[in-house]
């Protein structure tokens, strides 16, 4: 038997006992890439790190198996366990920055694996093989690259290294953990490739971790879904992607931007439930509309809807057979109206300039998203603007106004009517203070009676969609949906006319962030905001903006109608970007 | 030709210490000068005539500007004329040089000891995180941490000296004109007072700094690989947790300046500690500021022993340079 | 309707009824009290203090009142002998924590409270102000507390205002140092730029913006370095810079009963175990509120 099996799979909580995953069973045949998908917290790392044997402080692996090859891993001893570590089983992990050793050279780190499995037999062929790798992840080979620190390497690189080093001793299984997670595109998409044709050439069973719908479309042969430590359907990507079958999966597919089409995406709030407070039956059952009395008796098992396609649902059968509607996302067409005008803005940090000549124009209504891999500059443009950033010259004109350099040097006025929402609602938010009392602020900077503060802020808590109830509550009360929608309240309290969102969903799970984007494009319509999104994610972007400006290095490479930019680039480099994002819609 | 940057970056870091070492001088010197009451008149007594006292003052220099005065002590500091003590009238040279070396030698048998200890113990405390070595560990630590010098040295000279074990004597005897080492069994319990002062401090740090290398992803990253335990701990986790501590050990060794003072008063060891409080009474300045140079010198040099360690064990330091 | 309301209808239970029914964490001090070692610390420090403080009231003789021939283990109408000088050694005990205690306290509120000031002003102002302000407090780093208190104390008559200014004004840098540290994490999360951005004033962002984020912080703090006046006060006494000459003080009793230690040990063992006792409590205290916020701090990280 080749590839990995996982049966019956079960981790808990040591102190508790309460299941962080159960009943998990996986087949990932050799050189096959099986997708593991959920949101945070779905358990889905916890199972990658169980295949090899290993769990996190506090958690025990309660029962199941493990077959990884001929290996019954769980039955292994720790010194024989060692042994399979790090060669026939592997694994990448989310950040490479964190996880190489900032202390050792890239030989030192590399060789050692080969080293402690004494791959080759001798010295000679695993100097040989260093090089092999190198090149197998086409990372320069020469002794002068291999001295460096990992410190001294992009994160691409960095990412490169930790596969060079998973594909070390030819394993047969690797776990790869969101390998491409703060990757730009174009580097994603090395990545991808890379992992694919090894695991094609080598006969490597893959199990791909990831939140990232598009990834897996693009990357994976099969697909299993998590949501709260329970696969809740798992079949072959294209049967799963055409013919979802779980509520959530159809969920995760309503919710997820795609490069491919202008998708009306669809979000769904509330949250997973924790170890621990899981109720009985259908986990998703609080959160599914489809809801019925049945559901909550017990816990529907993974029933096969087709051959080689399982889901957890009791009524996946009636599912199966109705395709996810997908709507449009429709412009609104711009009016000649500008409210806000940059031109040539430059921008840097101690004088080195990292923003040059940009301009654009925002209008009344009108959505225009910024867009760019992170260090081209897109979030300086931003945060000058919002008067965040000091250090920057050229003009930025709020309804005809020239806007001074810092916040405080500009009037109150000018201050209520450029608000801005940052990317980290975790971070944006005092702790210290109620959710009343944050979004109250503007107002009462703004000297408005407490009375009618009072009055606005439960006015304005109803309007993102939460209730006046919230005002008492502290952040830490809160999901991060809620708390972005906290914070986007703070915002627009005041009643802006130019609304700056500076990555608000890129630290949110895909479900969350449709809400997040639904809720922003009906506050845009009823409030008439003009909005400048801010974002890296380019599929995100044909979901909710009118226009877009793509920036790279500082500079603005092509702007216009989203339609007209995404599909029907002029540009090199915004046609490559295009290339490199993975679609489900295009990967059909 | 490798070495050039770090060597660049010490000779900075050097001239960076003189710095601060001059801006220290200037300020003892102030503030000093600014001690009321005219030494002239301590030094000869209630009933000396106006024109001793203004002969006094000529000879040691006093009548003249607050610069030239500054320029000539610290010229004298840099070329070994040290000057000479207004209440013994003797050279420094001969006065307080050997009790500098006295208290160097105190200070550095406590580093020598406390060092190595409290990492080892830090370290362990880390490996057997909420364990019994752990807690126990850490209780004892906090215990001596909390309580001052010379309530640690009582409690050492009850336990060993005097009621419990008679194993080693209360006091030291030495006289100035002997080295350190003429009185081993004397120093044990000096050092012994200073190592507990100190040894709580650095041996938290260095258990807080491992726990958080033990607890990184690259740790884990080294197990995921295969890496036996033992390389786990000496190869991955070892090198990254000392950086961290280096400064506070620096801090701690300036710290222990202050700890020398206290605990020669209390064994009677003659070294600066009792020069210095009789100089500070007598308005013996040349001695006062000589001493406070000398600490503050011990402090700059710590840490720029530190700041250096710290680069050397760092790549990401280290490559930057 | 769109979807974000149905899902989010206070009808499903993971709705905003169920969030306010989440409890926020209890408070810094309150989960410290649950732990052994903090209970241990308030008794035994709680214990000193009331010695400390109404002493003097239960004391059978004065602090200077001589009562019989000196260094007297068993002296008659004496608990614990005489000292050196034929006086009360128990008495003398009863009086010698009051004036430390006190003088510590407020040693101890100018320190912190400047220190504090200091340190978030420096993180705040990033830059340059930061670097300077932070590089002259290192340069009294360089003083050991101990010898600088002793210089200006010298300077001056040992007073209790002198030696409350000197033990507050050398605990400034090292306050400083940590509040910074602790400050600094706060002045880079977005909810200070939040504040920036419509408007607030310096002062209000200071204070009531990253003042509450550092109160836990500020509260192990200053708990730690009223430990250590208390220690530096008694060393002073210890030294012979003894605020009042005319009361008793137990860092100046170990002193002067130190070279009749072994006739009659009492003279020192009472103000050893009175300093010990009063530094470990506190001690102990510091180190539960240490650890609950250190929990804080990790639980912070994995969000």
């Amino acid at each position: 038997m080749s590839g990995l099996r996982v049966n019956g799979l079960r981790l808990e909580v040591t102190s508790t006992g309460h299941d962080i995953v159960d009943d998990i069973d996986l087949h990932v045949p050799a050189g096959t890439v099986l997708g593991l998908v959920g949101e945070s917290g779905s358990g889905k790392t916890t199972v990658g790190l169980a295949v090899l044997g290993h769990t996190r402080h506090g958690v025990r692996i309660a029962s199941g198996a493990i077959t990884c090859g001929d290996t019954e891993i769980l039955s292994l001893s720790a010194e024989a366990l060692r042994a399979v570590r790090g060669g026939g089983v592997t694994y990448v992990p989310q950040d490479p920055a964190s996880s190489l050793n900032p202390a050792l050279r890239l030989r030192t780190q590399l060789a050692e694996v080969l080293e402690v499995h004494n791959f080759g037999g001798s010295s000679a062929a695993r100097d040989a093989r260093l090089i092999e790798m190198m090149r197998e992840v086409l990372l320069p080979d020469d002794a002068q690259f291999l001295q460096r620190y990992p410190h001294q390497l992009s994160g691409g690189q960095q990412q490169r290294v930790a596969l060079a080093m998973s594909f070390a001793c030819r394993p047969a299984v690797i776990v790869l953990d969101e390998p491409t997670t703060g990757l730009d595109v174009s580097t994603q998409a090395h990545v991808l490739t890379t992992v694919r044709s090894l695991a094609k050439a080598h006969g490597v069973a893959a199990l791909y971790i990831t939140h990232d719908l598009a990834v897996v479309a693009d990357l994976a042969d099969a697909v299993a879904v998590m949501y709260a430590g329970r696969v809740v359907e798992q079949g072959a990507t294209a049967d799963i992607f055409a013919r979802p079958a779980h509520p959530y999966t159809r969920h995760l597919v309503a919710a997820a931007p795609d490069i491919g089409g202008a998708r009306e995406i669809v979000g769904l709030s509330g949250r997973a439930p924790a170890p621990g407070k899981r109720p009985d039956g259908c986990f998703f059952a609080l959160r599914c509309e489809l809801v019925t009395d049945a559901c909550r008796v017990a816990m529907p098992a993974l029933i096969d809807v087709a051959p080689g396609h399982g889901v957890r649902c009791i009524r996946s059968g009636e599912l199966a057979a109705q395709p996810v509607v997908v709507g449009r996302h429709r412009g609104a067409g711009v009016r000649a109206d500008p409210v806000m005008s940059v031109t040539a803005l430059n921008a840097g940090y101690q004088g080195t300039m990292v923003v040059r000549d940009v301009g654009f124009e925002l209008h009344r209504g009108q959505c225009l998203a910024l867009v760019g891999e992170s260090g081209s500059g897109k979030t300086t443009v931003s945060r000058s603007i919002g008067g965040l950033h000091h250090e920057w010259t050229g003009q930025v004109t709020l309804s005809g106004s020239p806007l001074a350099r810092a916040s405080r040097q500009r009037s109150l006025e000018q201050r209520m009517k450029v608000q801005y929402v940052f990317q980290n609602p975790y971070s944006s938010l005092n702790p210290r203070r109620t959710v009343g009392d944050s979004v109250m602020r503007p107002l009462l900077v703004a000297k408005t009676s407490r009375r009618e503060a009072e009055q606005l802020v439960a006015e304005m808590l109803e309007r993102v969609a939460l209730t006046a109830a919230y005002a008492n509550s502290y952040p830490n009360q809160l999901s991060g949906g809620e708390r972005q929608r906290v914070a986007i309240a703070r915002a627009l309290v005041s009643r802006p006319d130019v609304l700056v969102c500076d990555e608000v969903t890129s630290a949110l799970d895909v479900l969350v962030q449709a809400a997040i984007v639904e809720l922003l494009g009906g506050l845009r319509r009823d409030l008439g905001l003009s909005m400048l999104f801010v974002t890296h994610n380019l599929p995100l972007v044909r979901s909710i903006a009118d226009s877009v400006v793509v920036m790279n290095e500082g500079r603005i490479v092509e702007q216009g109608l989203c339609e007209d930019v995404i599909g029907n680039p002029q540009q090199e480099y915004t046609a490559r970007l295009i290339a490199d994002t993975p679609s489900i819609e295009q990967s059909r | 030709m490798r070495h050039t940057p770090i060597l660049r970056f010490v000779a900075k870091r050097v001239l960076f210490g003189l710095l601060t070492l001059l801006v220290i001088s200037v300020l003892i010197f102030g503030v000093t000068q600014a001690l009321p009451s005219d030494p002239a008149a301590v030094m000869l007594g209630r009933d000396a005539t106006p024109e001793a006292v203004a002969a006094l003052r000529h000879d040691f220099g006093m009548d003249r500007s607050l610069p030239s005065q500054y320029t000539h002590w610290l010229g004298g500091v840099v070329s070994g004329d040290l000057g000479t003590s207004f209440s013994t009238r003797l050279p420094l040279s001969e006065y307080i040089t050997p009790r500098v070396a006295n208290s160097l030698f105190l200070l550095a048998c406590a580093g020598l000891v406390s060092i190595p200890i409290s990492l080892a113990i830090g370290a362990y405390a880390a490996l057997k995180r909420d364990k019994g070595f752990d807690n126990a560990s850490s209780l004892v630590l906090l215990v001596l941490a909390a309580m001052p010098e010379f309530v640690v040295g009582t409690l050492l000279v009850i336990l060993l000296a005097t009621f419990v074990f008679k194993v080693l004597p209360a006091t030291t005897y030495l006289s100035p004109d002997q080295p350190p080492w003429a009185d081993m069994k004397g120093l044990v319990l000096p050092v012994l007072t200073l190592v507990c002062a100190v040894t709580p401090y650095v041996a938290r740090v260095m258990r807080a700094s491992m726990v958080e290398v033990l607890e990184s992803d690259y740790v884990e990253m080294a197990r995921l690989k295969g890496m036996p335990e033992r390389t786990v701990l000496l190869r991955h986790a070892l090198p990254n947790s000392v950086g961290p501590v280096f400064q506070v050990i620096a801090l701690n060794l300036a710290y222990l300046a202050g700890g020398v003072i206290i605990v020669e008063r209390l064994f009677n060891f003659p070294g600066i500690g009792s020069a210095l409080g009789e100089a500070v009474r007598s308005r013996d300045l040349p001695v006062v500021q000589f001493l406070a140079l000398v600490i503050a010198a011990v402090y700059v040099l710590t840490n720029l022993l530190a700041d250096v360690g710290t680069v050397l064990v760092t790549p990401r330091l280290r490559t930057r340079l | 309707m769109t979807v974000i309301d149905a899902g989010h209808a206070p009808s499903t239970p993971s709705g905003s009824a169920s969030v306010l029914a989440v409890d926020r964490p209890p408070s810094v001090l309150r989960q410290a009290l649950r732990m052994r070692r903090t209970q241990i610390g308030l008794v035994v420090a709680g214990v000193m203090v009331a010695i400390a403080l109404f002493g003097p009231y239960l004391a059978p003789y004065g602090a200077r009142e001589y009562v019989g021939s000196p260094n007297v283990r068993n002296a008659p109408k004496t608990r614990f002998g005489t000292d050196y000088f034929g006086q009360d050694v128990w008495s003398r005990f009863l009086h010698g924590g009051r004036s430390i205690l006190i003088l510590a306290v407020c040693a101890t509120i100018l320190g912190v409270g400047l220190g504090t000031l200091f340190g978030l002003a420096a993180a705040y102002a990033r830059g340059r102000t930061d670097e300077l302000l932070m590089r002259a407090l290192d340069i009294l780093l360089a003083f050991p507390q101990v010898l600088l208190s002793l210089v200006v104390i010298a300077m001056f008559s040992p007073s209790g205002f002198v030696v409350v200014l000197t033990v507050g004004f050398t605990t400034v840098p090292r306050v400083a140092r940590i509040m910074r540290g602790a400050a600094i994490g706060v002045v880079e999360r977005d909810f200070i730029g939040a504040a920036e951005a419509i408007g607030e004033s310096r002062r209000r962002v200071l204070f009531s913006e990253i003042l509450p984020n550092v109160s836990a912080t500020l509260l192990v703090e200053a708990n730690l370095r009223l430990t250590y006046a208390v220690g530096l006060i008694a060393s002073l006494s210890f030294l012979g810079f003894t605020p009042e000459l005319n009361s008793a003080n137990w860092g100046l009793m170990i002193q002067e009963n130190g070279s009749a230690l072994t006739v009659q040990p009492w003279g020192v063992f009472l103000p050893t175990f009175a300093i010990a006792a009063l530094t470990v409590g506190n001690g102990l205290i510091s180190d539960g509120l240490s650890r609950v916020v250190a929990g804080i701090d990790r639980g912070k990280a994995n969000v």
